[in-house]
Formats: C-alpha cells, structure tokens, sequence
C-alpha cells in the first residue's frame, strides 16, 4: 500500500475521535444491563411494612417475622434482664449506640420504645448471620461470662439482648433496629418510622 | 487409480479448513520435554473433568428449576426420580471437587518446577484467571440447590463485598438483585453458572494452551528444550505430543477414573466434604445452621477471612492471598527454575507454605475456637510470607549448577531390585511340609536391620544436602 500524500495526523484524529464515541456509546449500552441487577420494582415493594400482634407474647419469649425478606425479632425481655442490661457497658463496643443503626425513637440505653419489648433485625452486622437466641446464663459452651444475648455461629460474634455487641469479636456494630411504631398497645408496625411529635 | 470417496472429501475440507495444519501444531508435530513426571498429569485431567462439568451441567439443566420456591426439590426429583439422576448429579457435585483437587496439583506443579517463570508468565496469568473463575463458577454452583448452606454460604460470601467501603452496601446490593439472598439472587447465579463462567472458562483454557503452545512446555529440569535443536530443526530431548504424550496421559486418565468412580459410587457425600450435611436441609432465611463452612477447597481463604479480628482487613487479607499468586513470575526472583537446582531455601519455604496451606484448610472446616484461631493467625503469617519474602530469599539462594541437556533419573523399576537387595537376606529355608517327593530347600527373603539402617542414614543424608 502507498501512504505517501497521506494525512497520517488526520487519519489519527478520525481513529482516536471513533474510538471515544464508541466507548461512550459501549457504556451507555451497559447501563441497562447494570440496572437491570438491581432489585427489580417488585422486590422494591416487598418491603411494605409488616403488621405484628404482640397482645399473647410471654415474658421472655421471641418471636420471629419476616420484613424485606429478612428475619425481625421481637423479643419480651424480662425485668431481670432490664436490670442486667447496664451493668454490661464497659465489656461493649458500642454502649450508646453513637456508630450503629436505629430509629430516633430507639436510641436509648434498652435500644426500644417500650423497655420490655425488644424489636431487632436478626443479622449479624458483620457478614450477615442469624444470630442463635441465648438467654440462658454461663452455659457451658459459651461459658462464664455469657449473660445472655445473641450468639452468632458463624463467626462468634456476641451480642447483648439489646442487641449491643461485645468487644473482641468480628461485628463491628449493634444490631440494626428496623423502624418500627405502636398503632395500639399491643399492636406492631415493622417498617414505618414513629412520628416525630409523638417521640 | 481413481481416489476414493473419503480421500475426495478430506481434500474438499483441507481446501477449505487447516485441519492437518492444526493437528499437527498442537498434537502430531507439537514438540514436548521428553521427561514429564507424575505431575505433568493434572492439565489434561483439568480439561477431561470441565468437560465432565460441562456435559454432566448440560442434562441437570433439563430438570433443575432455578426457583426459589422449587429448586431444593427439583435437586431431590433429579435424585429420586430421573433415571439416572442421582449418577448425573453426583458426576458433577464431585467433579467439582475433583476440579480443584487437579488444578490445586497442578499449580504446585507449577511451583515445584518454576512453571511460571520466564518465559510463561502469561501462561501463569492466564492460569490464574482460570483459577478465579473457577472459584466463581464453584461458589454460584453452590446457591443452586437451595440449601441452608448454600443459602448462608452465599449470604456470608456477598456481604464480604459490603466491607469494601463508601460502595460496599450498594455494592452487595447489585449482586443480591434484592435486600437478602433471594429468587433474584437464585435465578442471577443460575445464568452465571450455566453460561456466563463457563464461557469465560472455555476461552481462558484456550487462551492457557495457545500461549503454552507458543513457548513450549517447561519440565521437571526447568531447562529450556528449544535451545539445543537437531539438524532438522526439532528440539533434540523433546519428543511429539501426539502419540507419546496422549497414550501416556490416557494412563493418567484411567487411573483417575478409578478414583472419581470409587467416589461417586461409595462416598458420594466424602463424609460431608464434598457434599454438606446442613444443605440437604432446605433453605431458611429465618435461621442459620449451627456451625456454617464452605466447601473444603475454599476453606484456606475461609480461615484467612476469620484470622483476622477486623470485617475489611479480613476481606483484603482473603482477596489478596489470591492476588498475591498472580504476582508470583514477578517475586521470585532464582535464575533458577526447578526445585531440583534450586538452593535449600526455597525448598524449605515451600515445604512451610505447603504445610500452612493444608493447615489452614483443615482450620477453615472447624469452628473458630481462641486456640484454633491463633493457628490459623501463624499459618496465614507463613502463607503471605512465603511471596512477600520471596524476593528476598530466591536472590540469596544457593543454586545447583544446571544442565544444558535434560537427565534422566533412574525409574523406580531399576532402583527396585537393588533396593530389595540391600534391604534383606536371602536364607535358605527347608520345607517341612507336603509330600517329600517335593521337598526340596528353597530361599525366602527376610529383612536385614544392618540394611534397612543404611537405606535410612542414606536417605536422611539426601534430604539434608538437598535442603541446605
């Protein structure tokens, strides 16, 4: 092939000048092959919020609903595990819950809106296990120190039944508390926020 | 004489398609190292079992459904009630393992004989993208029956992505296709099980074989063949793939096949390695199994992961125990290839990396107890040593001086004989017994100490040299 007599610089530009437009064009192509992962308009509205009645629930007893597919907790605790809940402080990475998440509403030392009823979203902050409910105290296994809580068998994390985590152990934060508010006395909504005035 | 039908249309093919040219590139004129070992078995095995995973995938399609509400009990229909379904299924749950039993050999090949040196670092790189996306494809393979641990498996291995900071959570989202391990997920991994990977797969072992195929293969020497070349061109210690190299790999083959059989027939499940107890129960997003692992060929990572008391630095340390192989050509800095002339260092350094490897491995299948964990803390400290330091040490070893031709070692059925014949005594021993017509002496070998003493001093005395 003769290149004499040619623009080598303009057949430089032309090359370099295509070579951009089709990149562009290759990732606006992309975009919707990329959204279209994205949680589809369905999954999106699974996350309607979940009525739950706690009128027939003991002291003590845990209850577990699904919200968004994940599994919510809502825990009676006891006065004796009121009581317990702020002597633990110093063994907890996070006692005030300045670094995790909660609804305005709970955030407090008991981490609820009633003390007694303990609502909680039951994965592990770290890589998201269910944590096993343990509110025996100094059982063998997890031994003496152990006041009853949350245990996570994947990775042992230690959680308090405020949901608060220990220290020394792989989860980073408290347990994520859903928002969630009272229609009546003994009736939940897991998913819509309490309103501000009545905080 | 007039030609015959089927010389007529391999001429119209020729005309039209190399196909002499490519046979005899890659096969018939193909010249490899006349003296592959034992580990020179696990490439061609590699390529037998993705096929075995290819076709045997091909027919669970045909019954699997990749829905959340139906697949854990499309995998039991496929095992109960498809003809042949449980043989099928159980082809590909323990090709899987099998997999990565053979690519795991054959990158300690790699390392044994400095496969991944000048000139084949490609080759390695290429190697190891097929080692990645096999883990993808593993670990995607994994979600589809619907399991609780394939359920929490997934949930714990996606959320690593969330520690990746300022995206992680938008991230880990993406992938989920919805805000925990869904259908979506599900039907997600399904496509990428059944077509995305395996493509990639495929073109990366073409890519592997046409960049081998342009240096050459290394050996157990670690000496390269083309340097001394016969007067018609072929290198003189290198002998054609096709038919040396094929009957020879066929032996591999069969005895391969007589393990994979025993497995598929009697240990299907290998004791809950290969298949896990808690995923024959199905998945339940409201609780996880007591004690969750991943398969035994992810679980060195898996120990890495838990070794390390912090979310992020955990995931960096796991991401980069597989980064750091890729990084391999460019560490080890011996002018020497194989172990057999390298100094003692690096034998030692691959005999610690070896042993953390596999300890790690058995770390990962156990619960993370306070002792277990600093273990796993010392061993991973070994592993990233062994590459961090290795610039180091490989310029500091000591190396044997290499040959220009390859040696040849003696077999095991000429050393046999002589070995036998030092290590007992040969008595004469008169039978008491049978009918005297046939008594006669005869001679019966019994174990000399004296022998068996020098075999073992000698022996000591080998390893020790070799390693110093």
């Amino acid at each position: 092939m003769n290149n004499k007599g040619v623009d080598q610089s303009k057949r430089q530009f032309l090359t370099t000048a295509l070579s951009v437009v089709g990149a562009v064009g290759t990732g606006y192509l992309a975009v919707p092959f990329l959204a279209q992962m994205q949680p589809s308009a369905k999954a999106m509205a699974a996350g309607a919020p979940v009525e739950v009645d706690i009128s027939k629930m003991e002291s003590g007893q845990l209850i577990r609903v699904a919200w968004r597919g994940k599994p919510v907790w809502i825990l009676n605790r006891t006065p004796q595990v009121l009581e317990t809940l702020p002597t633990l402080d110093n063994e907890l990475r996070d006692p005030l819950s300045l670094e995790s998440i909660q609804p305005e509403s709970s955030k407090n030392p008991v981490r609820s809106i009633k003390p007694e009823i303990f609502v909680a979203v039951g994965l592990c902050t770290h890589l998201g296990c269910s944590p096993t409910f343990r509110p025996e105290i100094a059982p063998n296994d997890l031994g003496e120190k152990w006041k009853g809580g949350f245990f996570c068998p994947c990775h042992g994390s230690w959680f308090d039944l405020a949901g608060r985590v220990y220290r020394g152990v792989p989860a980073p934060t408290n347990l994520e508390i859903p928002p969630y508010r009272y229609i009546t006395d003994t009736q939940l909504i897991i998913g819509e926020a309490q309103e501000e005035a009545s905080a | 004489m007039k030609p015959s039908r089927i010389t007529e249309c391999n001429e119209w093919i020729l005309a039209r398609f190399p196909l002499t040219k490519l046979w005899n590139e890659h096969m018939a004129h193909y010249y490899a190292p006349k003296n592959f070992n034992f580990w020179y078995f696990f490439g061609s095995l590699a390529l037998l079992v993705l096929v075995n995973q290819i076709l045997t995938g091909i027919f669970l399609t045909m019954n699997y459904k990749p829905d959340a509400k139906l697949a854990f009990d499309s995998v039991e229909y496929i095992m109960r009630d498809v003809n042949w379904g449980w043989l099928i299924r159980y082809m590909h749950s323990t090709g899987s393992s099998a997999f990565f039993i053979v690519v795991y050999l054959h990158m300690f090949r790699g390392l044994l004989y400095g496969s991944f040196k000048h000139p084949r670092e490609l080759i390695w790189i290429f190697g190891m993208l097929l080692f990645v996306a096999l883990m993808a494809e593993a670990f995607m393979g994994y979600l589809l029956p619907w399991g609780q641990m394939s359920y929490w498996g997934a949930q714990v291995i996606i959320s690593l992505f969330s520690a990746i900071p300022v995206i992680g959570d938008d991230l880990s989202l993406w992938l989920r296709g919805d805000y925990v391990v869904s259908d979506a997920t599900l039907n997600r991994f399904f496509a990428f099980h059944v077509i995305a990977v395996p493509l990639a797969l495929v073109m990366l072992v073409f890519l592997h074989i046409v960049a081998l195929h342009e240096v050459g293969s290394n050996n157990p020497d670690g000496i390269e063949i083309k340097d001394s070349k016969d007067p018609w061109g072929h290198p003189v210690d290198g002998i054609p793939f096709h038919p040396y190299y094929t009957v020879k790999d066929l032996v591999g083959v069969g005895v391969f096949m007589l393990f994979f059989a025993t497995v598929i027939f009697y240990m299907p499940e290998m004791g809950g390695y290969f298949l896990e107890p808690a995923n024959f129960i199905p998945a339940d997003p409201m609780k996880t199994p007591e004690h969750i692992a991943p398969v035994w060929y992810f679980t060195p990572f898996y120990a890495i992961l838990r070794a390390i008391p912090d979310k992020f630095a955990g995931v960096i340390g796991m991401g980069g125990a597989i980064v750091v192989l890729f990084l391999l050509p460019w560490l080890d800095r011996s002018p020497v290839k194989s172990i057999r002339y390298r100094g003692g260092i690096y034998k030692k350094a691959l005999i610690l990396f070896v042993i953390s490897f596999l300890a790690l491995g058995y770390l990962g299948t156990q619960p993370a107890t306070p002792t277990a964990t600093i273990f796993a803390r010392i061993f991973s400290a070994i592993y990233f040593g062994f590459f961090l330091l290795m610039p180091l040490y490989t310029r500091w070893e000591k190396t044997k001086p290499v040959p220009k031709r390859l040696t040849s070692i003696h077999s095991l059925d000429e050393q046999l004989p002589a070995l036998i014949e030092e290590i007992t005594v040969l008595k004469p021993v008169s039978s008491e017994i049978g009918h005297s017509a046939f008594k006669s002496s005869f001679f019966t070998r019994s174990p000399n100490p004296e022998g068996i003493k020098n075999v073992i001093i000698r022996f000591v005395k080998n390893a020790k040299e070799s390693l110093d």
